[in-house]
């Protein structure tokens, strides 16, 4: 028999789309926050560069610019109504955070800032939409802590509003049963103890899983912990083939750079000098979309224009030394810190070695625009689970997303699904719960602290991590792929074998990790089988044996689930196009 | 490169007390963070070594630790910064209760940060349509203190916090300094009022170890200084 504790609504996920879900809930209704860490440590956080939207404060732009180029950006995989909603909704969310306290950056007329950022333009003629487009000003930001400072905007509504939070708490299962979510079983880390969460509501929102690749800007905790539980609960997720490598992570670590640092005229360079994106991207150059950028880096690296690491490894240079000093203190600290601190390289005087990194899933628990999660790809609806941020797929950001949108699709969706658990708890009554719901958990999690198998955790994740980086990167084929389905179907006998040395109930960071591995496990499966199904290149998915996107065959987002021991189930879901038919995708 | 480690051990369901222990890695790079190395030990020598860490790169603010005597972030120090003479001492935040083993009760720490209102306050409505304006000059006095990491650091340092447990400590004041100096907030007052007493303000007697330790070289003990003056201004 465990604890059971009941509140109207469950939020999963401290980041930017569970506070800003939880400022939105009434205190009429009881609302609990778990998040496995304290809400500040929350991975929203490390964002730097900017959030963005039409707000014109710099020049001329307009939210129809901004949705054009998210869809543009999603190689027209994200559904256009959604789109729509986001960039139309954008400069209200802005305008919103500002008046919640967050410290803006300023223009002369003491207005937010705004600068460049990738894949962010307008046309040059206004009434030519398809002609000639330049860059266009209108990430919004704080130095280069963006995140940094929305999260503890966010955070600090939370704690006017007296937002209940449990941090520390492990999430460990999302009880679902006939299409009814009734809550979700955690556990505390710092005593063990295993909790019912019972109740009418629960939002996911625990961010991405970075941390299935070996480089990675994604913080430890980035291990997908919700969309493996959906995934594990039989319900289906989204494009999860479709993953995001940031083109610039500091060599080695992956530790992220900013698109900002281009943002303000940093320049990419390969051994030879050479300002290279000029041959990938002639009209924004430095300033293409992310996917552009990290292939076109690869491939300077593999036709012999990187530089040679010590350690064998390769990286190209950013290069922002010519700004000045004065630029790069106000603008970019944080960043030009890292690269002190961890390369002992200072920016003003020398480039930044780069590589790209695992950054950002844009696939995820499928969800209409109100946040309501998906049953099937027809349309179903599970009664009472939400989901927002990276963990959901609304779709937004389709085959790639495009910088500062993230933390635009968790202000934006975390509200909107904020508001539509409030009209659903108009009318909704508690529904009965199973006094053993945690058993399944409680037993799981005995197994492994009981278990004396030969297996490592840090092995297996190890394993995983370099195998999902050389099998299902940024060029993916068929073969490699085959090679990774293989791997994780080794990895999951190993996981049978493991055993922690922590077999205590207090702050039992050993069993936390072995959990995680689960998950991370169950997010590579998701991306590898959604990656080795789709036979085209599109957006972040790139496929060496099919270079071309095909839009007759594969213009469809992947619905992929679960099918006990046998191989994943793949459905299809129609993309929704409003206005703008797929064209090529050229800069 | 060889490196020795000492760490204060605690686990509270096997010892009475908390005691040090030595590890020997044969292989680091002088290029690794400290926290790499914790890492290493966790995943290859010893599962139970408990530790709290997040981003690895000095943001999130979870793996504040003593190290060698002095209050660090594990992923912001390389070891090539640190005196590989002797081992590197690694203990956990001062003046705050072990959990277990580098992990301690944060619960007052936050607690005391609610106390300064952390949130904007406001009287006069927003512009409905649009932000409201702030110069880029006094966004930019609030960019230092909107630094903060909240990793408890600068608070556990401060010997005013060691020996009075009331101190709500450098790091809600720099909070409230966050606020009380934004010029779109209108609750200095009631800020000020709180913080306007022995166990507020007052009890920080510019020792400046906050700023010594601050992983994010916030100059803290200016920020409170400002805070002093704007209060005795307020009162004359």
């Amino acid at each position: 028999m465990s604890i059971i504790k009941t509140f109207d609504v469950v939020i999963i996920g401290a980041g930017g789309a569970g506070l800003r879900a939880a400022v939105e809930i009434p205190k009429e209704y009881s609302c609990a926050v778990l998040s496995k860490v304290f809400p500040p440590r929350s991975h929203t956080g490390t964002a730097q560069g900017g959030v963005c939207a039409a707000l014109g404060n710099m020049e001329e732009d307009s939210p129809e610019n901004h949705v054009f180029d998210t869809i543009k950006g999603s190689d027209y995989l994200g559904d256009q109504d959604k789109i729509e909603i986001m960039c139309y909704d954008a400069v209200r969310a802005i305008i919103e955070l500002e008046h919640m306290g967050l410290p803006f950056s300023r223009n002369a007329e003491g207005k937010i800032a705004q600068r460049k950022f990738g894949g962010h333009t307008k046309p040059v003629d206004p009434n030519e939409p398809f002609g000639k487009r330049v860059p266009v000003d209108r990430a919004c930001y704080s130095a280069d802590r963006t995140g940094h400072v929305m999260l503890q905007t966010l955070y600090e509504n939370c704690i006017k509003n007296s937002v209940n939070f449990f941090s520390e708490y492990f999430v460990t299962e999302i009880i679902i049963e006939n299409g009814i979510c009734k809550g979700v079983v955690a556990f505390d880390i710092s005593t063990g103890e295993i909790i019912i969460f019972h109740s009418k509501v629960v939002m996911v929102a625990t961010g991405g899983y970075g941390r299935v690749y070996r480089i990675t800007s994604n913080a430890h905790v980035g291990t997908g912990d919700g969309t493996a539980l959906i995934y594990n609960a039989g319900l289906p997720l989204e494009d999860m083939e479709f993953y995001q490598f940031h083109p610039t992570g500091l060599w080695r670590l992956g530790i992220l750079v900013s698109e900002a640092a281009r943002g303000e005229g940093g320049i990419l360079k390969n051994k030879d000098g050479e300002r290279f994106m000029a041959r990938y991207a002639p009209s924004v150059m430095d300033l293409a979309p992310r996917d552009m950028v990290s292939r076109a880096i690869i491939t300077e690296i593999r036709e012999g224009r990187g530089i040679k690491g010590s350690d064998g490894t390769d990286y190209v240079f950013l290069d922002v030394s010519h700004l000045g000093k004065k630029i790069i203190d106000e603008k970019l600290p944080e960043i030009t810190g890292f690269a002190r601190t961890y390369l002992g390289v200072e920016p003003t005087k020398e480039p930044i070695p780069i590589q790209p990194t695992a950054h950002y899933a844009m696939g995820g628990i499928p969800t209409n625009e109100n946040c309501e999660v998906f049953l099937n790809e027809t349309g179903d609806i599970v009664k009472g689970l939400y989901a927002a941020g990276e963990c959901a797929c609304v779709s937004v950001h389709g085959a790639n997303r495009l910088g500062t949108n993230s933390l635009l699709d968790l202000v934006v969706f975390g509200r909107r699904g904020g508001k539509a658990i409030n009209k659903f708890l108009q009318s909704v009554e508690l529904s009965g719960i199973n006094r053993d719901a945690a058993d399944k958990s409680k037993y799981a999690m005995q197994n492994i602290l009981e278990k004396s198998g030969n297996e490592k955790v840090y092995a297996i994740r190890t394993e995983l991590q370099e195998s999902m980086m050389d099998f299902c990167g940024i060029f993916r084929n068929e073969n490699d792929l085959k090679k990774m389905v293989d791997k994780i179907k080794e990895l999951k006998e190993k996981y049978k074998n493991i055993s922690v040395q922590d077999k205590g109930k207090i702050f039992n960071t050993d069993l936390v990790e072995a959990l995680e591995l689960d998950n991370l496990i169950s997010n590579a499966e998701s991306t590898v089988y959604g990656a080795l199904n789709r036979k085209e290149s599109r957006g972040a998915h790139d496929r060496e044996d099919f270079p071309a996107r095909d839009d007759v065959n594969w213009l469809k987002h992947t619905f992929i689930s679960k099918n006990g021991g046998q191989e994943p189930v793949i459905k299809y879901k129609p993309v929704t196009i409003t206005k703008y038919q797929p064209m090529e995708r050229k800069y | 490169m060889q490196i020795q480690v000492r760490i204060l051990r605690y686990n509270p369901e096997k010892d009475s007390k908390p005691f040090y222990q030595d590890f020997t890695l044969p292989d680091v790079s002088p290029d690794w963070r400290l926290l790499d190395v914790l890492h290493e030990i966790k995943w290859k020598y010893d599962g139970t070594l408990t530790f709290r860490r997040s981003c690895a790169h000095g943001i999130c603010g979870s793996d504040g630790m003593k190290v060698n005597g002095k209050n660090r972030l594990a992923c912001s120090i390389l070891l090539k910064d640190l005196n590989m003479n002797n081992p590197i001492l690694i203990e956990p935040l001062p003046a705050m209760p072990i959990i277990k083993d580098l992990v301690v009760d944060m619960t007052g720490f936050f607690q005391k940060y609610e106390v300064v209102k952390p949130y904007l306050i406001t009287k006069t409505p927003p512009p409905s349509d649009h932000e409201r304006l702030q110069s880029n000059e006094d966004a930019e006095k609030l960019f230092e203190s909107a630094k903060c990491i909240l990793c408890g650091c600068c608070t556990s340092s401060c010997p005013s916090t060691w020996t009075n447990e009331n101190y709500i400590g450098p790091a809600a004041l720099l909070k409230a300094y966050r606020f009380v100096f934004d010029t779109r907030d209108e609750g200095a007052d009631e800020r000020l009022d709180i913080i306007d007493n022995p166990d507020g303000i007052w009890r920080c007697h510019t020792i400046f170890n906050c700023i010594e330790t601050c992983p994010k070289e916030i100059n803290i003990t200016w920020h409170l200084s400002q805070l002093k003056k704007r209060i005795s201004t307020r009162e004359m």
